[in-house]
């Protein structure tokens, strides 16, 4: 690790200030800049920490459903969503381990954007609304890619917004080294409809498979996609996975989280 | 009822308070006044042509003391391998010089060529890059898989050895011709190419080792991580820097886990001592975990085809193999014999076949080294066996528990002789094979499979029935077979005057609980308290000349050397107690921690008899030597034969290919068990490497040599929720008859029986489930391996 300048602000408006300046990067829960930095594969000159703002903290009820504030660690977000959006929690309870748990915070898994990380397929398939400073981008809009966002440099997320569902269900098959997503399914139904979102597959990211949502969303059950194919073109293969085996995963896990969907 | 003391009690670890709590003292705890730090560079090709190393501009760098590269080694010697194998021809093995850093070439990816030294290890490490980006290295291509290394003559990772071939082992060669011919006679002969897989050794504590020199008396001290510390004292000082052994003192303080990858001399130990002498400074140096994967031993990595002949009713009548063994760049100390002596002498299983034949070539190849790793040889054989006797059931249609039966040895066979030259002492192996049936309720199976089958899984069982030799080992036998090394142990028992002992060994403990069971062993024999006794090791400077733990010989050898110094110190005792008490010598008892005068009250306890030989005030000092302290070095006659029998059994997720351990039962004989706490935990921690192998682990390189599971993200170490709640089993004891404890060794029986028991019992799930056509899958069984081999 090489040497840097770190600030806490207090305030959402000090942390802009500080992120404004050059070499300035956002540190949240630290679970992927940390290790990135103990390998020295990146050096920024300034990390400006998010986790001092009271106001990116904590779980509520608001307006368009369930307020996470950015900084709001997963263990938080396991323990107090709960009650009022089970599938969300019971995501955040099985990312990591408890020390991942205890640091790492949904702001930073969503700015991350990892292809494999669970949160993003949460806020995909919630059609949750990512808040920044300056703006609010639908979840539609905002992953653009592996590690892409919508994120403008500097920007940064303060709060993100989750639509409940009536019911839902996220479903993770292992990495069995990293215990990221090798593939995982988070299925949420509305009244308008059925949103479909897996993580870990692709090369582009997590994703919609709207195919699914179709199905779906005219009978909710796992049979209602048993014709459907998963093409394998777009899909990652690694030594934990052919390309292939991701796409059989992402019908097989999304069968499964309609089934568990509560 | 158990006893609550002495052999045979549970004694709880005594280490483990401060393990626990951290306050274990590793050599990374240790800080020295005006320490500087070293950082390896290494190469970051896997094979390469070394052009020049600018060494200027590091230098330059802010804190840098020194810079070394393999010029400065060039003319010391290299890092030697323990045993000298000779090829089926007769010729010896080829055994290219090992620096302690690269010098002209560079041959995995890991291997380092030049460290700095600097003040602080930030500042070395910032130096370290400059050195690297300095440096020009002509990039060759990579020697990865083994297949190639043999077949392409042009491409070497040695550049005077035409083929990659160390040497073409036969086992034995004088009766490959008998054993070819049975083959060809047998009714059936099963056939199957497997891989066992390549493993990152992973002790929790990296490597760490620093180097100090005193001038004033021209006495170097090197503390390190190291699971024998006489044999890095005498690799450093007579073959690689060629220090007096007297001038080297070698500490191993408390080491995190080793699982073999610290027995052996690692160049960075030379490397610390060369910089502190120059610098006249304590120079240390700590792997990260990076440096772990790239530069540890790795273990296993064999391909192999195994045949085996038998009748159709499942009598086995010949084994045959032929083996790829990766031995990495450079030949690390035991490498030789853990694809040749701890592997071929193991071919005949707890098996009654009259046949047996066993070919090793072993190779070179640009990848990381490759030495024995916890079972080194006797896993690779009994997962070769194990898979070949199931596929021999499946093809023949036989049961596998009766073709067990028909072929396990019987007790009144031993002492046997297998065809591949070892002599099996004494073993029941029918009786574990029952307690294990008893154990795992196989008649309850089928119950169990409906039950799975309701939740969607399909279930299968495995069956292992496994041998090892342990207890390494009988000197003059590994003579024969190429050891350059005596595999003797050696104990000091020294009485305190207040009657505690400390007990000085050469085994070393890195996890295994020497602390507590040696005094159980003591206090049993002495009749006092096990917490008056203190066992160092560890430190050349305080222990006689041992060869430290690995091969399970703490217990076997180091401890039967403690045994015997024990009947000295009793002897010695004895003597005192006859002056004592009046008596003559041979009327003298020594039961319970008192020496009494047979068919009378008179007694002293130990303790008086202990205060007497150091305050001789009425002592026989005419006829016996004050003090009392006695070293006894122990030789093992023969090696010892721990075997057992494990069931497993697994739930198979067919649509996503997940295997789930739901069950698994190990019956072991290890002889006599001193304390059966800790042998449940090595029995618990050596499966559950098994199962990591089985189902977890693989060391994957790219055709480039680029190590690709170079991390945790990428190497799946097995976790709690990987395994199950084990049944252990120790009760059918035959013990060993050649050792004074009786005992036979149990670290590594979890590693050598398990991985064949997983991989049948995933592959009776399939079958069971009606997936008939997979005969085997290679490990890990991974979910994506299952997947494909069930829709292959």
């Amino acid at each position: 690790m090489h040497n840097f300048d770190f600030v806490k602000p207090s305030s959402i408006a000090d942390a802009v200030a500080a992120l404004s300046s050059e070499g300035a990067q956002a540190l949240s829960g630290g679970q992927t800049l940390l290790p990135t930095m103990k390998q020295r594969l990146a050096a920024p000159d300034v990390l400006v920490s998010l986790t001092g703002i009271a106001e990116m903290q904590g779980v509520c009820t608001g307006e368009g459903g369930l307020h996470i504030g950015a900084a709001t660690p997963h263990a938080v977000v396991a323990r107090d969503a709960a009650a009022h959006y089970p599938a969300l929690a019971a995501l955040a309870g099985g990312i990591g381990d408890p020390a991942v748990r205890n640091r790492g915070t949904i702001g930073g898994s969503v700015a991350n954007n990892d292809p494999a990380a669970c949160y993003p397929a949460a806020v995909l398939a919630s059609g949750a609304t990512v808040v920044t400073p300056h703006r609010r981008i639908a979840a539609d809009d905002y992953f653009q890619g592996m590690f892409s966002t919508a994120l403008d440099e500097g920007e940064f997320i303060t709060q993100v917004i989750f639509p409940i569902p009536h019911k839902a269900a996220y479903v993770k098959f292992n990495q069995p080294a990293s215990r990221f997503a090798l593939t995982a399914v988070f299925v949420a139904q509305f009244s308008d409809g059925v949103r479909v979102a897996v993580t870990g597959a692709s090369n582009n990211g997590v994703f919609r498979w709207t195919e699914a949502e179709a199905a779906l969303s005219s009978d909710f059950s796992a049979k209602a996609i048993s014709d459907l194919t998963v093409a394998a073109d777009d899909m990652i293969s690694d030594l934990h996975g052919s390309a292939a085996y991701r796409a059989h995963l992402v019908k097989v896990l999304t069968g499964r989280a309609v089934t568990a969907a509560r | 009822m158990p006893k609550d003391t002495g052999i045979g009690a549970s004694t709880k670890r005594r280490e483990d308070l401060r393990f626990l709590t951290g306050r274990g003292v590793y050599t990374d705890d240790l800080s020295l006044f005006g320490q500087a730090h070293a950082v390896m560079v290494r190469s970051s090709v896997a094979h390469g042509r070394i052009v020049s190393i600018d060494t200027a501009a590091a230098e330059a760098m802010p804190g840098v003391l020194a810079v070394f590269t393999g010029e400065d080694f060039k003319d010391v010697g290299g890092n030697p391998a323990g045993w000298l194998i000779n090829s089926r021809d007769g010729t010896p093995m080829r055994e290219p010089k090992r620096p302690v850093l690269a010098h002209g070439k560079v041959r995995h990816v890991g291997d380092a060529y030049a460290a700095v030294i600097a003040e602080t290890y930030a500042q070395a490490k910032d130096a370290a890059q400059v050195l690297a980006d300095a440096t020009v290295i002509e990039e060759l291509p990579a020697v990865v898989d083994m297949r190639a290394a043999v077949a392409n003559a042009a491409n070497r990772v040695h550049d005077e050895i035409p083929d990659n071939l160390c040497f073409d082992w036969g086992w034995i060669e004088d009766n490959r011709a008998a054993v070819d011919a049975a083959m060809k006679a047998a009714p059936h002969v099963v056939t199957l190419e497997l891989t066992n897989n390549r493993l990152v050794p992973n002790a929790m504590e990296p490597r760490a080792s620093i180097g100090e020199y005193f001038p004033g008396t021209g006495d170097y001290k090197l503390t390190t991580t190291s699971q024998n510390p006489h044999l890095t004292r005498l690799l450093v000082c007579a073959f690689v820097m060629g220090i007096p052994e007297n001038k080297l003192q070698v500490v191993a303080p408390d080491v995190g886990g080793g699982f073999g990858s610290k027995i052996y001399h690692y160049g960075e130990e030379a490397l610390v001592l060369a910089a502190a002498k120059r610098l006249g400074r304590p120079v240390r140096w700590t792997a990260e975990r990076t440096e772990s994967f790239l530069s540890d031993a790795h273990g296993r990595d064999h391909v192999t085809k195994i045949e085996l002949g038998c009748t159709k009713e499942g009598d086995i009548l010949a084994i045959r193999t032929e083996t790829l063994a990766n031995v990495g760049a450079y030949l690390s100390n035991f490498s030789t014999a853990t694809p040749t002596f701890l592997h071929g002498t193991l071919m005949a299983g707890p098996y009654k076949v009259p046949h047996v034949y066993v070919n090793v070539k072993t190779v070179f190849t640009n990848t990381a080294p490759v030495d024995a790793y916890r079972g080194a040889g006797r896993p690779e054989a009994t997962y070769s066996i194990e898979r070949a006797v199931d596929k021999m059931c499946r093809e023949l249609n036989l049961d596998p528990f009766e073709v067990r039966r028909r072929n396990l040895l019987t007790p009144d066979q031993f002492p046997y002789t297998t065809p591949v030259g070892l002599v099996y002492d004494t073993g029941n192996y029918q009786a574990t094979l029952d307690k294990a049936i008893e154990l795992a309720d196989v008649s309850g199976f089928e119950a169990r499979v409906a039950e799975s089958a309701k939740r969607g899984k399909l279930r299968g069982m495995g069956l292992s029935t496994w041998i090892e030799a342990c207890g390494i080992a009988p000197s003059h036998l590994v003579g024969v077979l190429g050891s350059r090394v005596g595999l003797y142990d050696a104990a000091t028992v020294r009485v305190n005057a207040t009657g505690t002992i400390s007990v000085m060994t050469g085994a070393h403990s890195h996890g295994q609980g020497h602390e507590t069971v040696f005094p159980q062993i003591v206090a049993e024999k002495l009749g006092i308290p096990e917490s008056s006794v203190e066992i160092v090791h560890g430190d050349t400077a305080k222990i006689p000349f041992g060869m430290g733990s690995y091969g399970s010989r703490s217990l076997a050898v180091a401890g039967s050397a403690m045994d015997r110094a024990l009947d000295k110190i009793i002897a010695k005792g004895k003597k005192i107690a006859a002056h004592m008490l009046e008596a003559a010598e041979g009327d003298i008892t020594f039961a319970d921690g008192k020496f009494s005068v047979a068919g009378t009250d008179k007694a002293k306890s130990f303790g008086e008899i202990a205060f007497s030989a150091y305050v001789p005030h009425n002592y026989p000092l005419e006829t016996l030597e004050p003090g009392l302290e006695e070293t006894a070095f122990y030789d093992p006659a023969n090696f010892t034969y721990p075997a057992g029998a494990y069931i497993c059994e697994v739930e198979v997720d067919a649509e996503t290919g997940k295997v789930d351990v739901v069950a698994f039962t190990a019956a072991d004989d290890f002889g006599n068990v001193m304390n059966p706490l800790i042998v449940e935990g090595q029995v618990h921690g050596g499966v559950g490497q098994g199962i990591g192998q089985a189902l977890c682990e693989n060391t994957s390189y790219d055709e480039n040599g680029q190590l690709l599971t170079g991390s945790y993200m990428d190497y799946a170490m097995p976790r709690a929720d990987d395994v199950p709640f084990y049944t252990v089993d120790h009760s059918c004891a035959t013990p060993c008859t050649h050792n004074p404890l009786g005992v036979k060794g149990c670290g590594e029986a979890g590693a050598i029986g398990s991985p064949p028991a997983v991989v049948n019992a995933v592959i009776d799930a399939l079958h069971r489930g009606g997936i008939t056509h997979v005969a085997h899958i290679d490990m890990p069984v991974s979910p994506n391996r299952v997947w494909q081999a069930i829709n292959g």
